[in-house]
């Protein structure tokens, strides 16, 4: 069916287009300013020179240790989902014992629990287990609170997995393990990149864990550092923004790489 | 063949790690709302005297309001432009798939990549809007420039929910609309909008549970200020816990925004079905 164009929507997604892009032109010209031009000329003035001069000040501080600490952290809640929960989500596929059904149930209450109200009695059992100030401290409780939302993903999929199909694999004689490897991984492919795409976006931006579990520079990840760079580049905000915008690249690549997987994992577990 | 299937072991750690770390604080919280506890001691009972005191607190009462005026104006800003930018780009044409794969990129950015983005725009001496209003540094507008920046950052991602939900609805439905010469405007009335609703549900849940939960946007724009005026209840929380250093209090805190939260989502998914929401995931 072929209509003819919507002038008025046109003209609002034009409006919607400036609001989006207008803050993100802002974020990489003013971190390509110097700050002489920053702090003399008006924010709409076309600049006399771009410099990459901030992109080095900000590369030649703590920015790679805050990286590092952010792919440590971020691989390892990845790890540590997906390790737990593709047979978690087998077993509430494939065993209908009431232990595993209700314990599917309450776990997807956590999907309810926000974890703002959680961060207290996090800090009490942190520095109880003497992992205050540690990036596992980081890991562990960014890595429980992603897990119901992964079950629900891994779960939907491995339910539209015909019942033949695993029945015809223990025919052949294979145990539940070889069904794991040779059946449900490879099924659940889609539904498990899903899962690793929302478990490193939250970890990579994760905020509040790190803000209330670590301290010292050495453990601190990137959020927390571009936090940190606001007082101490005061009004070098050119600088800032370079921060900024090197924090953004890797997430930048993934989406230009796997833009569907991205997508995908930004809505995981609430609709397409 | 029961010996063909996975044992229970299998699930156990996934539930003992979900126990231990999501699980058990939600019960230590409420525990903690009963002590005094400055944060390096041992917590100490103390009676209901924190939820006496929060009776009688009437910065926490404000900062209740101010959550839940967060909560109204995020979902009245957010909704329809939401709404109608998800249906628009839905469409098939070249140039709306290229448009709305840019409408996503502010989804790219951390919450605190956006803060400091936003504090960096609006700065009143070298910002991009010098001379006009000083949005943050004005107690009347700051709660409102916090909706504005909240909306930017998440509007993105529920038109991504609508954009999915509006290619889904059967192109028939259209087809005889437009036999029945039906207008624009009361297609998307009569049409779309109600093959929208179980979205419109999840999205506004999403939203509300969201905007209930706000704080790292406001902590790094406005750490509650100027005065308290951005002070909604988890920054509450947070500052009476970790900058006032008294845990047990902040805990009670604690404790009515969970059950805030919760009776929100259980309120809207009653009121429009949570079958129904789950339905439409195993569509996708």
């Amino acid at each position: 069916m072929k209509s003819r164009p919507n002038w008025p929507a046109g003209l609002f997604a034009l409006v919607w287009l400036a609001i989006v892009v207008g803050p993100l032109l802002y974020l990489v010209t003013v971190s390509l300013r110097s700050r002489a031009e920053y702090l003399g000329k008006s924010a709409w003035e076309i600049p006399d020179a771009l410099t990459l001069d901030n992109y080095v000040t900000v590369l030649t501080g703590n920015f790679g240790q805050y990286l590092l600490n952010n792919v440590i952290v971020t691989v390892a809640t990845v790890a540590i989902v997906v390790l737990v929960t593709v047979p978690a989500a087998y077993a509430v596929v494939r065993n209908t014992s009431p232990f595993v059904q209700r314990g599917f149930t309450l776990l997807l209450m956590g999907l309810a629990i926000p974890a703002q109200a959680t961060i207290i009695p996090v800090y009490l059992m942190i520095t109880r287990m003497r992992l205050y100030d540690t990036l596992t401290a980081v890991i562990l409780p960014t890595a429980a609170f992603a897990l119901p939302v992964a079950m629900l993903v891994l779960v939907n999929s491995l339910r539209d997995v015909p019942r033949e199909l695993y029945e015809a694999q223990a025919i052949d004689g294979a145990g539940p393990l070889r069904v794991l490897v040779s059946l449900v991984l490879p099924l659940a492919r889609p539904a498990i990149m899903t899962v690793v795409v929302y478990t490193a976006l939250n970890a990579w931006n994760g905020f509040l864990f790190p803000l209330v579990l670590t301290q010292s520079e050495s453990s601190r990840v990137l959020t927390l550092g571009l936090w940190d760079y606001q007082g101490q580049f005061g009004t070098n905000v050119p600088a800032l923004l370079a921060a900024v915008t090197l924090s953004v690249l890797p997430i930048f690549a993934v989406y230009l790489i796997g833009r569907r997987f991205l997508l995908s994992g930004l809505t995981a577990g609430f609709g397409k | 063949m029961s010996s063909q299937r996975p044992s229970a072991w299998y699930a156990v750690p996934a539930f003992a790690f979900f126990a231990l770390f999501a699980a058990l604080p939600m019960l230590l919280v409420i525990y903690l709302s009963f002590t005094a506890w400055d944060s390096l001691g041992t917590p100490r009972l103390n009676g209901g005297e924190n939820w006496a005191r929060l009776l009688d607190d009437a910065e926490a009462r404000a900062s209740v309001w101010r959550t839940l005026l967060l909560m109204v104006m995020s979902w009245l800003v957010q909704t329809p432009i939401a709404l109608l930018v998800g249906v628009w780009a839905a469409g098939k044409q070249r140039s709306r798939a290229v448009l709305s794969s840019i409408f996503f990129l502010p989804l790219l950015l951390s919450t605190t990549a956006i803060a400091l983005l936003w504090n960096a725009l609006m700065e009143p001496n070298f910002g991009a809007f010098v001379g006009g209003p000083l949005f943050l540094g004005d107690p009347d507008i700051a709660l409102y420039t916090v909706v504005l920046v909240i909306s930017w950052q998440f509007i993105p991602f529920h038109t991504l929910l609508y954009q999915g939900a509006a290619r889904a609805v059967p192109p028939s439905l259209y087809e005889a609309a437009t036999i029945d010469g039906a207008s624009r405007v009361s297609k998307f009335r009569h049409i779309t909008l109600p093959q929208l609703r179980y979205t419109i549900v999840t999205s506004s849940v999403l939203m509300l549970v969201g905007s209930l939960t706000t704080f790292d946007t406001v902590l790094i724009l406005t750490q509650g200020g100027p005065g308290t005026a951005t002070r909604i209840l988890p920054l509450h929380m947070y500052i009476t816990g970790f900058k006032g250093f008294e845990m047990g209090y902040a805990s009670a805190i604690a404790v009515v925004l969970v059950v805030l939260g919760t009776a929100l989502s259980l309120a809207v998914m009653r009121w429009s079905g949570f079958r129904s929401m789950s339905s439409q995931q195993e569509g996708s």
